[in-house]
C-alpha cells in the first residue's frame, strides 16, 4: 500500500511498479477523453495530433469557459468545473489506447471490466480510481488547459490539462491481474443469497 | 395569484445552478448517518472524500459534480392561480438555456440519433417538464433536478407476474443494486416504483429516487417495504463508488399505484450521492428558494 508521486509521461516500468491498493498522485500533464471522444477515433478513424505515450488519460467532459487565447489559457479555454465519468461505458477502448496510442494510466470511476484488466497486464497500464461526483474538489487539481483536439465533439473534446498534486488516485486495477472492482463483485455476490433470505424471499 | 413568467425564466435559470452546487441538508445529514456507521477504511476515505467536495463547492462557489445531467423541472400548481401552462412550459426552456449560456454550464444534452450537442442543454422533450396540481392556494412551486447520467443509465423496468409476488420486487431491487454496482456513483438513494403501468412504474421510481432523505412512502405497506430494502441493500458491500463497504445506499425509497390484476410491475432508477435538488416556491408574497 504505497503511495507514489508520479510526474507524467510514465515509463512501462512505473506504471508496472503499482500494484492494487497503493495511492498516486500525479503533477504534469493529463489528457480528458470520454465516449464521443473515443467513437471518433477508434471507429470512424480519426486521429490525433496529440502525443499520448506514457501518459494518464482521464474520462472526463469538463464545463469550461470559452476566454481570449493568452499565456494563461493557451487553448482559449478556462476550466470551470472539471469531474469523473463511469468508466463502464468505455470498457473497449482500453486496449485499442494503450496499443495504439501508448496510454499507461486511464483514471475513471467505477471500474473496468476483464478486457481492460487484460489489457493492462498485456500492455502494462493501470487504472486509478477517482472519487465520483467529487468534481469541485478535483478542479482544483487542474492549472490550466494547455491545449485541445478534435473539438468539434465539445464537450467531448480530447483535452490537455496542466495538472498539480492530482490525487490520491487507488490503484484500483494494475497490470498484474489484480483489481479491487473483482474482489468486491465476488463478495458482494456471495453475500447476496444471505441477503435474499433475509428478506424472506423463497426462491432465488 | 397571477404568475409573472419572467420571473419563472430566472427562477429556471437560477435553479439549474443552485442545484448544481449546493447539495440539500437532507443529503448532508445522510452522509454525517453513513459516515459514522461506515466500518471499512476505504469506505471511510471515500466518504470523507465526498464530504470535503461539499465543503470545496461551497467554499469556490462551485458546481459539485461535472454532470450537468439531464434537466427535469417538476411543477406543482396550487388553487386559484392564474398562469398560462403553455407560456410556463417556454419560460422554464428559456431559462435553463440561459443558465447553459450564461453560466456556462456544460450542455450535456444531444440528440438521440444524431448526437449533436446544441450546447444549451435543450433539445426535443428536455428539459423534462412534469406537472401536477395541489390543494395548497396561491402557490405554485417548480422544483429543479439536474439528473446525473451515471445514476440514470442503471435505470430497470421488470415486468413481473402476480405468481412471483412481494418476492419478485424484492429480488428485482437487490440485483439491480449489484448490476449498478460503482457505475452509479454510489452511496446511492434507490427509488424503487412498484405497480402502476410500465410507463407510470418508472416515473415512481424517478420520483422515488429524488425524494428527500428522511421522507417516507405514504403507503404503510410501501414504507414497511423500503424500511426492510434500505437494511438489506447496506449488507450487500458494494460500498461508496463499488470498492467496497457497507455505505452502498442513503436509503430505499418507494413510490406505488395500483396496478392491474394480472400485473406487478417494479422499477428502478438510482440517484447518485450527489443528489441535487432546488426548489422555487412563488407565493403572493412574492418568491422563495429551497430544497
Amino acid at each position: 500500500m504505497a503511495h507514489h508521486e508520479l510526474t507524467t509521461p510514465v515509463t512501462e516500468a512505473q506504471s508496472r511498479a503499482l500494484r492494487v491498493n497503493d495511492t498516486v498522485t500525479l503533477g504534469g500533464t493529463l489528457f480528458g477523453i470520454r465516449d464521443a471522444t473515443q467513437i471518433h477515433m477508434f471507429d470512424r478513424g480519426r486521429k490525433t495530433r496529440f502525443d499520448l505515450r506514457g501518459h494518464a488519460v482521464i474520462h472526463t467532459a469538463p464545463n469550461v469557459r470559452k476566454v481570449a487565447v493568452s499565456g494563461e489559457f493557451p487553448a482559449g479555454y478556462a476550466p470551470v468545473c472539471v469531474g469523473t465519468t463511469t468508466s463502464d461505458r468505455m470498457e473497449r477502448f482500453t486496449r485499442p489506447l494503450l496499443e495504439q496510442y501508448g496510454v499507461r494510466m486511464i483514471i475513471g470511476k467505477g471500474g473496468l471490466r476483464e478486457s481492460s484488466l487484460k489489457a493492462f497486464q498485456d500492455l502494462g497500464g493501470v487504472y486509478l480510481a477517482i472519487v465520483g461526483g467529487t468534481a469541485a474538489l478535483e478542479t482544483t487539481w487542474i492549472e490550466g488547459i494547455e491545449d485541445v483536439d478534435l473539438d468539434d465533439l465539445n464537450p467531448e473534446s480530447l483535452w490537455k490539462f496542466r495538472i498539480r498534486g492530482f490525487g490520491p488516485l487507488l490503484v484500483a486495477m494494475d497490470s498484474h491481474g489484480g483489481s479491487l472492482y473483482e474482489v468486491v463483485q465476488r463478495d458482494v455476490d456471495a453475500m447476496r443469497s444471505k441477503v435474499l433470505a433475509g428478506l424472506g424471499v423463497k426462491s432465488a | 395569484m397571477k404568475v409573472d413568467l419572467s420571473k419563472v425564466e430566472d427562477a429556471a435559470a437560477e435553479l439549474y445552478v443552485r442545484a448544481l452546487k449546493i447539495l440539500p441538508p437532507d443529503i448532508k445529514q445522510g452522509f454525517q448517518r453513513l459516515s459514522a456507521g461506515e466500518t471499512t477504511a476505504t469506505g471511510k476515505k471515500v466518504l470523507a472524500t465526498m464530504m470535503t467536495n461539499i465543503t470545496v463547492a461551497e467554499q469556490t462557489d462551485n458546481l459539485l459534480c461535472q454532470d450537468t445531467g439531464v434537466p427535469i423541472y417538476n411543477v406543482v400548481i396550487g388553487r386559484g392561480v392564474e398562469v398560462d401552462g403553455q407560456g410556463l412550459k417556454q419560460a422554464l426552456r428559456r431559462g435553463c438555456e440561459r443558465a447553459t449560456r450564461e453560466y456556462p454550464l456544460r450542455s450535456s444534452v444531444v440528440h438521440p440519433l444524431t448526437r449533436k450537442n446544441e450546447h444549451s442543454s435543450c433539445g426535443p422533450e428536455v428539459p423534462v417538464i412534469h406537472m401536477d396540481f395541489s390543494d395548497q392556494p396561491e402557490m405554485l412551486k417548480i422544483e429543479m433536478i439536474p439528473k446525473g447520467s451515471g445514476s440514470e443509465n442503471n435505470s430497470f423496468l421488470k415486468m413481473a407476474i402476480p405468481a412471483e409476488g412481494v418476492d419478485a420486487i424484492k429480488a428485482f431491487v437487490v440485483d439491480c443494486v449489484i448490476a449498478a454496482g460503482g457505475k452509479t456513483c454510489p452511496p446511492t438513494i434507490v427509488g424503487v416504483g412498484v405497480g402502476g403501468t410500465s410507463d407510470l412504474c418508472v416515473a415512481l421510481a424517478k420520483r422515488a429516487a429524488t425524494r428527500p432523505l428522511g421522507s417516507a412512502c405514504s403507503d404503510p405497506d410501501g414504507a414497511k417495504l423500503e424500511q426492510e430494502l434500505s437494511l438489506a441493500v447496506n449488507q450487500l458491500g458494494v460500498g461508496p463508488q463499488g470498492l467496497g463497504g457497507d455505505s452502498t445506499a442513503f436509503a430505499v425509497h418507494i413510490e406505488l399505484a395500483a396496478t392491474h390484476i394480472t400485473m406487478n410491475p417494479v422499477a428502478v432508477n438510482m440517484q447518485c450521492h450527489s443528489a441535487r435538488r432546488a426548489s422555487a416556491v412563488f407565493t403572493p408574497q412574492g418568491m422563495e428558494y429551497g430544497f
